[in-house]
This record gives C-alpha cells, structure tokens and sequence, in this order.
C-alpha cells in the first residue's frame, strides 16, 4: 500500500467519522464543530485528488461562509449547550435500518458496476475553467452562470426581506417586548456637540446620568 | 494515485450521503436538519469531482456543477437561516414539530 493510499484511508475515515458524531451528538454546537471538521476533510479529499481549485472553494464558501452562518444561527436561536431531545428508539432504529438497507443496496450497484477509470491524465487549469465558465460556444457555462449570479442576487435580496423585522405587525410576542421597552426608565441622553452639555431626552428623576 | 480503486472514493460519498440521510430522519432541529442537507451535498460533489477525473479526464463539466452546487447551496443555506431566525421569532422554537400552520 502506497503512501498515497494510506493518506487516502485516513482522509475518508477522518471525513466519516466526523460526519457520523456531527449527525449523532446531541450538542447542537457540538454537531456544527464535527460538520466544520468533516467540510475540511472533504476539503483535504479535494487536495488529494488534486482539484486544488474546488478545495479553495470549498474551504472559503462552506468553513469560511456557511458554517460560520450555521454557528451564528445557534447563538441566536438558542441555548447551544443544552442537549437535543432524545428520539424515541424505534425512530432511531427504523431510521438507521432504512440508511443502511439504501446504502447497502446503492453500494452493491457502484459495486457490481466496477468503474473502470481511464489511464489519460486529468489537466485542468483556472484559466481552462474560467474560459469555459464564460463562453457563448457550444458546451460553454456563460448562461448558466449568468442564472446563478442572479439567483444569489435573489437569496441576497430575499434574505433581507424575510430577516427584516416588520414594524407594522407586530407578533404577541414582539408586542410584550414592546410594552417592556416603554415601561423602562428612559436614561438615554443627546449630547449636544457645540454647547458641551449634556441634554437629557426626558426628564427622569430616577435614572442616572453619565457624563 | 491509482492505487486507490475507484470505488473505495464511491464508497466515502455514498457513506456521507446516508449518514446525511439518516440525520435528515432522525433530527427534528431546523438548523441540523439544514447540517444533514449540507453533508448531503458535499457527498454529491465528491462524486462529481470523481466521476470527472477518473472516467472523463479531456471535460471539466463535473468540476462546473461543483462549483455551481456549492454556489446554489450557500444561497439555500442563507435562505433557510434566515427564515428560521424568523421562524423563530414567531414561534420561540425552531423545531419542525412546532411549525404546522401550514401543514395541510
């Protein structure tokens, strides 16, 4: 067994068993730390199948963007130390059942198949793909592209619009907020920049002021 | 580099691709079903890259859908975290269970 190979079984068993502790924890910070580890393995696969351009990729869009997006997500929609709920057992097991039945019967297809690769060197190079990515010709990926680019226009602008908080419709909730904000002492100030004093918003007796 | 067969590489993806299967079942979490979905993904790119490089090497339409893949799942990712953060905002849960308005 060569090196190569050797590097191989260690990526593919790093890649697995991060992705098996990221799917089975029941931390959720925890399950995000094991998927950003799993990401960098496939990260690594890449480099070793060296496709240097798509591990770059791969590294700045998925561990760079997205899992930082996942982990801020947590923090702000709950507490990331408390545990999951447990499933009920028979969901477990009919689910693990079912996995292992479909990759089983998938392997055993890829399997029976054998794939043979050819002996002919893949050379690709960024400016190959660059030309190609904009090309009008026959096999060319410029209208594609151009569809992709204004699909992430529309998740930029979509993303705005559903994340934006509605100020004419308050939810129950939202509404309690609120009224607890109105209810606190109002000790914010307006300083005034030309007369160096400090003019308060409204009078409070009770709030203190900062100077 | 050819020491490794062809399908050792297959087994890798098709292995993540269940284990994101059997997150996407087990989990009742938004924001871990969304994780299962992105391990989903980055299984079918494995593939992609593989099936390029070693059956047809003189193309680079795998490596394109790869980088279009990765491109659309980052859009869906910041889609789906924002509508969970809003989810959220509603509903004080982001667990799938909590959210049936809609279910028909």
């Amino acid at each position: 067994m060569s090196a190569s190979a050797i590097i191989f079984y260690i990526i593919s068993a790093f890649i697995l068993g991060a992705g098996i502790l990221a799917m089975t924890t029941r931390k959720i910070f925890r399950s995000a730390i094991w998927l950003l580890f799993s990401l960098i393995g496939i990260a690594a696969l890449y480099f070793w199948l060296q496709v240097e351009f798509i591990a770059a990729v791969q590294i700045v869009v998925y561990v760079g963007g997205i899992v930082v997006l996942i982990i801020f997500s947590i923090f702000l929609t709950q507490q990331s130390g408390k545990e999951m709920p447990r499933q009920s057992p028979t969901k477990v097991i009919a689910s693990a059942l079912v996995v292992l039945l479909g990759f089983a019967l998938t392997f055993l297809q890829i399997w029976k198949y054998g794939f043979q690769p050819t002996s002919k060197d893949f050379n690709w190079t960024v400016s190959k793909i660059g030309s190609q990515m904009l090309s009008t010709a026959s096999g060319g990926y410029a209208l594609p592209f151009e569809v992709v680019s204004m699909l992430l226009l529309a998740a930029m602008v979509g993303c705005i619009v559903i994340a934006m908080k509605a100020p004419s419709a308050p939810s129950a909730k939202g509404k309690e907020l609120d009224d607890a904000k109105k209810s606190m002492p109002q000790t914010f100030q307006f300083v005034d920049d030309e007369n160096k004093k400090v003019v308060p918003v409204s009078e409070d007796p009770g709030g203190t002021s900062y100077e | 580099m050819s020491s490794v067969p062809m399908s050792h590489i297959l087994f890798v993806s098709t292995a993540l691709f269940f284990i994101g299967m059997y997150g996407l079942f087990t989990r009742r979490n938004m924001i871990t079903m969304l994780m299962a979905i992105e391990l989903i993904l980055n299984s079918v790119n494995i593939n992609f890259v593989v099936f390029n490089k070693y059956l047809y090497p003189d193309k680079l339409d795998g490596i394109f859908f790869v980088i279009f893949i990765i491109t659309i799942a980052a859009a869906e990712a910041a889609v789906a975290i924002a509508i969970i953060i809003n989810l959220y905002r509603s509903h004080r849960s982001i667990d799938v269970e909590n959210a049936t308005e809609m279910k028909w």
